[in-house]
């Protein structure tokens, strides 16, 4: 039964990253992505590289670099890329595929992410401070909360930290559940 | 005119005031907007990070809502996140009846479907330019903005992926408002670069890298120009809570890391546009931002005469 489960997701994992490959393939390296990118100077490596990384198989590399976790989503690379390719959305879809499948590579990078969606599926809209809270107590990270401290005094000031508001919690419990049945797909 | 308005949660959380002010200016300017009924998230950036049926679902129910409740009625979306996974959605299931009955299955258990024909996902800004127009708010205007130069910022996501109602690469549709107003244009080409978003979350040192190149380029004085008026903006105009906050809570740590000083007042269009028309600095919640500078209030208290203004321009 284990077995089963485990070669299924990985089967599912190993269509996912072919169809990420399959939309990168008439990628040309002409590196106009690189060149766009607000973040590439943080990245290790650039989007250019990550793509030329995937094409030739070198998956493990390319979710190791993880530069899909530096991705702002500004789009500038898929308005500017030649060739028309998905490059925004291939981001996305390595951070899915990276959080689910290689949670041992992916580091706290995924959590941000995760404990927002479980805030949205606690209140039904966002509620900040509550992300927030969450956000640092599942980080575990001493210094973290004070790295926010300041802005954090200077919201109360100004009246916008709260606690989480009631009037749509649990609304979208019952989606949730089904999209999780549905089990994710690209 | 009217419209179903989808607020967002930010609006609801710390951008109190971009939901105030747009209320506020939208009923000074004769527009009447109608929330839509049980709205929630739409899925922000983190979604499609996570799981993409919740990627459809999210904004999905909220369309779907909007249909049912207001059928036929363009959906105003003053949040640029909001905006562009709203619009991403409907233009998904238009070109993909799959994508369609993916999503309709998966907000079905609410007894809701969304078919996408009737009702545009429209953002604030092409609201204004294109249905309302700048002559008709320059009409309305009673305390123009003279004196004051305003550096436009559009962030990404009403300009990028699709080319809606602005140039991606040269976004200039603030300017014609902006020029209602009153106010001078700060000439720059830092309005469509990206403010480092959620990853002021996750990897903060990058997005202070972007927030110090923006805040730094928004305060300098124009090429070519000298003189006591080129001392560069007086006032940032966003169109996106999270670029607002971004621009506005962390120019300390952003700017030290850069080595500059000095601070920069950072509004929203819409609290700029309410405070032309006359309408309070508590009604447009000026109070709620965290970088207002002295020099920008003093310029609002005592705004330089037309004539004055003209003059030293020319």
């Amino acid at each position: 039964m284990n077995t089963d489960q485990t070669l299924s997701t990985h089967d599912a994992s190993q269509l996912e990253m072919e169809a990420i490959c399959k939309s990168l393939q008439p990628c040309m390296q002409c590196g106009t992505c690189s060149a766009s990118c607000p973040n590439a100077f943080a990245m290790a490596a650039t989007p250019r590289e990550l793509w030329r990384l995937l094409l030739l198989g070198f998956a493990d590399e390319a979710l190791a670099a993880g530069s899909f976790w530096m991705c702002s989503s500004c789009y500038t690379c898929t308005l500017r890329c030649p060739r028309g390719l998905p490059l925004t959305e291939a981001m996305a879809a390595l951070r899915r595929l990276a959080a689910r499948c290689y949670p041992e590579k992916t580091g706290t990078n995924a959590t941000f992410y995760k404990t927002f969606l479980d805030n949205v599926r606690t209140y039904g809209r966002v509620q900040e401070s509550a992300l927030m809270t969450s956000y640092f107590l599942t980080m575990k990270s001493p210094t973290l909360p004070f790295a926010f401290l300041p802005l954090g005094l200077r919201m109360l000031g100004k009246g916008k930290l709260h606690g989480p508001s009631g009037t749509q919690k649990g609304r979208l419990e019952g989606m949730f559940q089904h999209a999780a049945i549905q089990g994710d797909r690209p | 005119m009217k419209y179903a308005y989808y607020p967002g949660c930010s609006l609801r959380e710390s951008a109190q005031e971009f939901d105030v002010s747009v209320r506020a200016v939208m009923e000074r300017l004769g527009v009447e907007i109608e929330e839509i009924p049980d709205w929630t998230c739409c899925g922000a950036s983190a979604a499609e990070s996570v799981d993409h049926n919740l990627s459809l679902a999210l904004p999905a129910r909220n369309l779907a809502l909007a249909e049912k409740a207001m059928p036929g009625l363009d959906v105003l979306v003053p949040c640029s996140a909001c905006y562009l996974n709203l619009l991403k959605l409907q233009r998904s299931v238009l070109a993909d009846k799959s994508v369609m009955a993916e999503t309709n299955a998966l907000i079905g258990g609410e007894g809701l479907a969304y078919t996408g024909k009737t009702g545009r996902v429209r953002h604030l800004l092409d609201v204004l330019i294109n249905d309302i127009g700048p002559e008709a708010v320059r009409r309305k205007v009673e305390k123009p903005l003279h004196g004051i130069t305003v550096a436009p910022y559009y962030g990404c996501q009403i300009l990028r992926p699709y080319r809606v109602f602005d140039d991606p690469e040269r976004p200039s549709s603030m300017e014609p408002i902006l020029e209602a107003l009153g106010a001078a244009i700060h000439p720059w080409n830092m309005g469509g670069r990206c403010c480092g978003a959620s990853l002021m979350a996750t990897h903060k040192e990058a997005a202070l890298v972007s927030v110090g190149e923006i805040l730094r380029a928004a305060s300098a004085p124009p090429g070519g120009h000298d003189g006591e008026e080129a001392g560069g903006a007086d006032v940032i105009a966003t169109v996106c809570p999270m670029c607002q906050m971004n621009l506005d809570a962390y120019q300390g740590q952003a700017l030290r890391t850069g080595g500059a000083d000095g601070a920069i007042t950072v509004l929203y269009l819409s609290q700029l546009i309410g405070l032309a028309l006359g309408l309070p600095a508590q009604q447009i919640l000026l109070e709620k931002n965290l970088a207002v500078t002295g020099a920008f209030r003093e310029k609002l208290v005592h705004p330089r005469e037309l004539s004055t203004a003209a003059a030293t321009t020319a």
